[in-house]
């Protein structure tokens, strides 16, 4: 692989989307105001499993400002019902509460919203089923797991090694539902022409959300138009479509005007997918030295009865550390609940917090230093698919990391440091993220001033993109910054997979690389460096890595956690987060430095704050808004400082560098868990380690 | 949310006077809360009438050696006033554990006292809930409770106050000053709300057309040492599990007075008069401190998500207590 010479990769760039998002001029989808407008408010099932009886929809109707009422009795019917959660009032079925049964267009947003209260709806209700148990009847094995590993993985005789192992643990840890939350809500405006349809649309990946509209609607992709420039965060939650996307085009179709939709925080609890809560069974066994000999990670979770989603979660097990017999399986209950979805490092974040809490524990049965242990645990190879690492950063991250954090001064015994009524404690994790890549295309063009674009259908959700994608540009054209601009978040722009999975960078910059290696090449071969009239364009077009069939391709990283725990009250608190990452080359500092904190951010969110609470009896979360489902606000983040080693890796792609955007999430919850038992003495199994578990 | 009329007070009476004939307008202070609960449709007022604006925006001295302090007064201007930080400090720290910058910026000091509850259930026009529509039923009893009350509250309702301000007044002996369509009236705070007893619905005793116009704090020297505990899920902008408002006086080793208030256990803030009661006279040691703190929790009825609250409120209550002693020392 020809690696990249740079010179602008690297530096700590501002964003360059920074002026125009603080100085509100960057236009999110929602903020685009197409003449003569209509709103259009989502009306949501109020059971979690039966059937629609009858809508009345008449004192709604009657409103002035009132266009129309949609529901199954009189919408439009969809090309294509391939994905029953994209089924938007098709039929009279309820699968899960807060599907959504109606919807109102009207005039104004408050019309709109007024209206839905008026419409009433008559269900007939059936027993509906909501909560995961590991014991729940309708477990099943699913073909495969997210987003296509295969579900179970075995080699050697776990049972056989437990028996005869000098030390053993068998634990259950449990994490809850979680819901993604970005800031700005879901939002689609949608007109219709003659042309076809156009959205500003808040996405993860605007050709995914073509594609899907296109299909459902029966249309041809070129007569889908879906532009995102800028993105309030997504986290997952805005990767795929979801129900609101077919409802605003369907409404914009039937009302023949321009429609905008915005979901409300609390139909986001329903509406645009969450993460499945976990029940994840760890076995290990050890000899006498401390080596594992037996890694077991059984998984249990929920998907949906209409559409299946399996998380991934126990896939980062795989590899992690070396043990001669191992086994991981993943089984799905099918309940009466909303789609889940991806969501930050999915699988890895509640795996990794099963793993690494169980990690720590075997540590302190086998007497042995949790960093030391996991160093002595360290694979030669890939011990599932045999494949080499094409670079392994963790022992280097662990080692640097205890260095620095002042890992020497913790006590292994709880309850040894204490600062008045605070006790005092340190925990270590690993994290891992893998390292992939998609197919990609890219056009690069240069006019005859010299000045170049690059443009693809890349996305922004508030990760660094534009910035990021303009230093891989510069470099890969050998020209300044200054004379780059980057175009991406519209889906008429040249083929590009989805921002996430952490492989947004390495797939679209591979790309750019290859654009800008065949328009370089062109210019001096065939004009010998000098710009024709009428400009010159290429286009890049590159492929899954195929270094990925020869080796096993990771992020890796440590993550140190110092937490204060009060005697009294219980309370938790996080002084100090160190992380330490192995991710190969840093495109740019200071977006990697946010990226990887932010990460770590939502790492400690997850210890000890978030969780969506589910009431049986509804089938609903009742905690569905931001004063009730918590998530880390300043006051709880403390000192958060984040580091990464030199890690040269000649396989990954040209720009040698690993996707930084989920790694920094796996881990640190691990991480705090263990700090706390150091604390305390009280291991937390069950997800957030909230005050009450302290007492 | 439906539509609503607006109109902006220009003097008290005039307000009270629309109110009354209006039997579903409500007065807006900051709006923090009842804006909030009419987007939900939770409140659905057709006139607002907005009194932020009449002229009782004064904290002001009174010639008893008390403190009148005006119901439109910000809640961030509240805590930075000087009086209040040096002679009662429990409501400064109280005030500033609530909400956020900008939500304080925006709230009454009136406004606060009748804020709704946090109980999920009755946020939410799609569940029943007896405060919001009578007769409907308790889904928290049996479901989602871990904030909710431990102490005197009701099979219809289990809703706490989510007020941390209100907790260091009824600490202080506070009196809300009621302007109504009959004249003034003058409120302990710790009789103003309600426990949910059978209607929940009632937080108060407000009468439909009474208007706070300011809460006066009595003199009490001691309070100058005093102080507000709040433990939560997080460490900023969240209700409190339990809260402690706390003023204590103790000469030679003995306690000569004593103020406190518990939060976030109970319908209305709860004044432990027998956690006082059984500390006046007695010497001021960790022993008393759990004594006290068990007699007032002795009645509490806690539900399987809150049954943490009773330890954690006999702790926070102790240590508060032990702190205010190492303060004075």
């Amino acid at each position: 692989m020809t690696k990249l010479i740079t010179r602008a990769i690297g530096a700590p760039l501002d964003r360059i989307d920074g002026p125009k998002k603080v100085t509100g001029t960057a236009t999110y989808s929602y903020e685009h105001l197409p003449e003569g407008v209509a709103y259009v408010f989502p009306i949501r099932s109020t059971i979690a499993k039966g059937r629609i009886l009858s809508i009345d929809a008449s004192a709604a109707s009657a409103l002035p400002g009132v266009i129309t009422v949609l529901s199954h009795e009189n919408a439009p019917r969809l090309a294509s019902l391939d994905n029953a959660d994209l089924a938007v009032l098709q039929s009279a079925a309820v699968a899960y509460y807060g599907q959504f049964v109606a919807a109102v267009v009207a005039e104004t947003i408050e019309i709109a919203r007024q209206a839905a209260g008026l419409v009433v709806v008559h269900y007939e209700e059936q027993a509906h089923d909501v909560e995961l148990r590991d014991d729940h009847s309708s477990l099943y094995k699913p073909a495969r797991v997210n987003p296509n590993f295969e579900t179970d993985t075995a080699s050697g005789d776990v049972e056989a090694a437990l028996a005869s192992a000098a030390f053993s643990l068998d634990q259950i840890y449990t994490t809850p539902t979680y819901h993604t939350n970005p800031l700005e809500p879901h939002t689609t405006v949608a007109m219709w022409n003659d042309d076809g349809v156009t959205l500003y649309d808040a996405n993860q990946g605007a050709q995914r959300i073509r594609d899907t509209v296109a299909s459902t609607f029966g249309l041809s992709p070129e007569r889908v138009r879906v532009i995102s420039p800028y993105v309030g965060g997504a986290f997952g939650s805005k990767a795929f479509p979801h129900p609101h996307v077919i409802l605003a085009v369907m409404a914009a179709q039937v009302v023949e005007r321009p429609v905008k939709l915005a979901l409300t925080r609390q139909q986001m609890f329903t509406a645009v997918g969450y993460r499945t809560p976990t029940i994840q069974r760890i076995h290990l066994a050890a000899d006498r030295d401390g080596r594992l000999t037996a890694i077991a990670h059984d998984v249990v979770e929920q998907t949906s009865t209409i559409r299946e989603f399996a998380e991934q979660t126990a896939v980062a097990t795989r590899m992690m550390y070396a043990a001669a017999n191992r086994r991981t399986t993943h089984r799905l209950a099918r309940l009466d609940v909303p789609v889940p979805t991806i969501m930050r490092a999915p699988g890895e974040a509640p795996g990794m917090f099963a793993l690494e809490s169980a990690m720590d524990e075997m540590a302190i049965v086998c007497g042995l230093d949790p960093v030391e242990f996991r160093i002595l645990n360290e694979p030669e190879v890939d011990p599932t698919s045999g494949r080499p690492f094409s670079s392994r950063g963790l022992v280097a991250c662990l080692r640097e990391g205890a260095e620095r954090f002042g890992w020497q001064q913790r006590s292994s015994t709880p309850r040894m440091r204490r600062a008045g009524r605070w006790l005092i404690g340190s925990g270590v994790a690993a994290s891992t993220y893998p390292a992939r890549q998609r197919a990609s295309t890219a056009l690069a063009r240069v006019d005859h001033e010299g000045n170049y674009s690059v443009l693809l259908a890349a996305s922004d959700m508030g990760t660094g993109a534009w910035t990021a994608l303009t230093q891989i540009a510069a470099d890969a054209l050998e020209v300044p910054l200054e004379r780059v601009h980057i175009e991406i978040g519209d889906s008429r722009l040249p083929l590009a997979p989805i921002a996430g999975g952490s492989m947004g960078t390495s797939s679209w910059g591979t790309a750019i690389v290859e654009a800008a290696r065949k328009l370089r090449t062109r210019l001096h071969d065939e004009y010998g460096g000098v710009v024709p009239p009428e400009g010159l364009e290429e286009i890049g077009e590159v492929g899954d890595n195929p270094e990925a069939q020869n080796f096993s391709m990771h992020s890796y990283g440590a993550q140190f956690a110092e937490v204060r725990v009060n005697i009294d009250t219980g309370e938790v608190r996080v002084p100090r987060l160190f992380g330490v990452f192995a991710v190969g080359r840093i495109i740019n500092a200071k977006t990697a430095r946010s990226q990887l904190l932010g990460g770590m951010t939502m790492g400690l969110s997850m210890a000890l704050h978030e969780e969506s609470i589910l009431d049986p009896r509804f089938g609903d979360y009742v905690n569905h808004d931001f004063a009730e489902y918590h998530i880390a606000t300043n006051a709880d983040v403390g000192e958060v400082d984040v580091s990464w080693i030199d890690e040269d890796d000649a396989y990954i792609n040209p720009m040698g560098a690993k996707g930084i955007g989920e790694v920094g999430i796996v881990g640190t919850a691990a991480a705090i868990a263990n700090a706390v038992y150091n604390a305390t003495g009280i291991r937390i199994r069950d997800l957030p380690i909230t005050l009450d578990k302290l007492l | 949310m439906n539509p609503f009329r607006y109109e902006r007070a220009t003097d008290a009476s005039s307000a009270i006077a629309a109110l009354v004939q209006a039997p579903t307008a409500a007065f807006l202070g900051g709006g923090t809360n009842l804006v909030d609960l009419m987007k939900l449709g939770v409140a659905q007022p057709d006139l607002l009438i907005d009194v932020s604006r009449l002229p009782f925006n004064r904290i002001e001295l009174l010639p008893n050696g008390g403190v009148r302090i005006g119901a439109a007064v910000r809640n961030s201007e509240l805590a930075a006033d000087r009086t209040i930080r040096a002679h009662y400090p429990m409501l400064a720290q109280a005030l500033l554990s609530g909400a956020s910058g900008q939500l304080r910026n925006l709230a009454t000091t009136g406004g606060n006292l009748l804020q709704r509850t946090r109980c999920v259930y009755f946020q939410d026009v799609s569940k029943p809930c007896n405060k919001r529509v009578p007769g409907s039923g308790c889904p928290a009893r049996e479901g989602y409770h871990r904030s909710l009350a431990i102490l005197g509250a009701s099979e219809a309702c289990i809703a706490t106050h989510p007020s941390d301000m209100a907790v260091a007044l009824a600490a202080l002996d506070a009196v809300v000053r009621v302007l109504g369509p009959n004249g003034e009236r003058a409120i302990p705070l710790v009789n103003f709300h309600r426990l949910p007893s059978d209607e929940p619905q009632r937080d108060t005793v407000l009468e439909h057309g009474e208007l706070i116009t300011a809460i006066d704090l009595p003199d009490l020297p001691f309070a100058a040492h005093s102080r507000y505990r709040k433990v939560r899920d997080r460490a900023s902008y969240a209700f409190a599990l339990v809260s402690v408002a706390a003023a204590l006086d103790v000469a030679d080793g003995v306690v000569q007075d004593v103020r406190i208030a518990l939060g976030g256990v109970a319908h209305a803030p709860w004044r432990a008069w027998k956690a006082e009661a059984a500390l006046r006279g007695k010497p001021a040691t960790e022993e008393t401190f759990r004594r006290a703190a068990e007699a007032e929790l002795a009645d509490a009825q806690p539900l399987p998500g809150n049954a943490f609250k009773v330890p954690l409120a006999r702790n926070t209550l102790v240590r508060t207590l032990l702190e205010l002693i190492e303060e004075a020392q």
